[in-house]
């Protein structure tokens, strides 16, 4: 299990409170779709993701980035109870959704960029690496139910 | 990321020459593996009625996918041009995530040492391990 320090989870809380998740949510879906196209197998039912203006347009793509980003948050508030918070996402994902796991990886590292972007050098090393440990134990959480 | 020396691709093609009859049979477990030491690849199989390592479908793919990788062999000089087809394939219709060829590359080295395990040397090894990922790369290439 990932152990987060004191300092770790006061840089985490701190970044995240800088997040406005209406702002960055529609982003980090539009990301994935256009930096690792092969994502879209993931959205058969979302309609026209097939060029950028089109992922960048589409409302299905920016409301489950507010989704993601939503779970994120409860993950924040609920540092130590990570693995058993995204139990039931991490079935769902891999018993009825068969999302490739590889695709949380992916998914992770362009909710840290979106961030990036937002918050520019508020988002310096230290904070980085407290957020990405935080994040990544994320995608091993979600990782879990799969077998 | 280095391409294949002259060294490399007659140590593939000496090492192949002598498997290739045991083709099907190292694709079969190395699908069956993959299947069962990576469960996430199964999330590519949902419409096979029977996901399970050791179905029939598992075999079946298994001997597909390894009918590729000989075809990849006669092609070890033009890897892009020669797979074209089936990197368009993986890249616009099965959208396979490029991080499970080196998974399925891996089971195919770990079934080749079972299966061989006096022929398959550390220098056959690396050569195999660069040809698996080279061909990986013209699979991804139409990606993106």
């Amino acid at each position: 299990m990932v152990r987060l320090t004191d300092v770790e989870r006061s840089l985490i809380r701190d970044v995240w409170d800088k997040v406005n998740t209406d702002e960055v949510g529609p982003e980090i879906i539009s990301r994935i779709l256009i930096v690792y196209p092969w994502t879209e197998r993931h959205f058969g039912t979302f309609g026209d993701i097939f060029t950028i203006t089109a992922i960048l347009q589409n409302s299905r793509v920016s409301n489950h980035g507010k989704v993601v980003l939503q779970a994120l948050d409860r993950a924040v508030k609920n540092m130590d109870n990570i693995k058993l918070m995204f139990q039931g996402l991490s079935r769902m994902h891999f018993e009825k959704l068969n999302v490739d796991p590889e695709s949380f990886r992916l998914l992770a590292d362009c909710i840290t960029i979106a961030m990036a972007c937002k918050l520019r050098s508020a988002m310096n090393p230290e904070v980085q690496a407290a957020w990405q440990k935080f994040l990544y134990s994320v995608v091993d959480a979600m990782n879990k139910q799969y077998h | 990321m280095t391409s294949l020396t002259a060294r490399d691709k007659t140590t593939v093609k000496a090492f192949w020459n002598k498997i290739s009859g045991h083709g099907p049979m190292i694709g079969q477990d190395a699908l069956t593996r993959m299947l069962a030491v990576y469960p996430q690849t199964k999330t590519y199989f949902a419409h096979w009625k029977d996901q399970s390592p050791t179905s029939e479908s598992a075999k079946k793919h298994g001997m597909t996918v390894m009918g590729g990788v000989a075809d990849a062999v006669t092609k070890i000089d033009d890897l892009s041009g020669g797979l074209l087809g089936l990197s368009e394939l993986h890249a616009f219709t099965l959208r396979v995530d490029p991080s499970n060829f080196k998974i399925l590359a891996h089971n195919i080295m770990v079934v080749m040492a079972i299966m061989f395990p006096v022929d398959f040397t550390p220098e056959v090894h690396v050569a195999m391990d660069k040809f698996l990922a080279a061909l990986a790369r013209a699979l991804a290439e139409k990606y993106r």
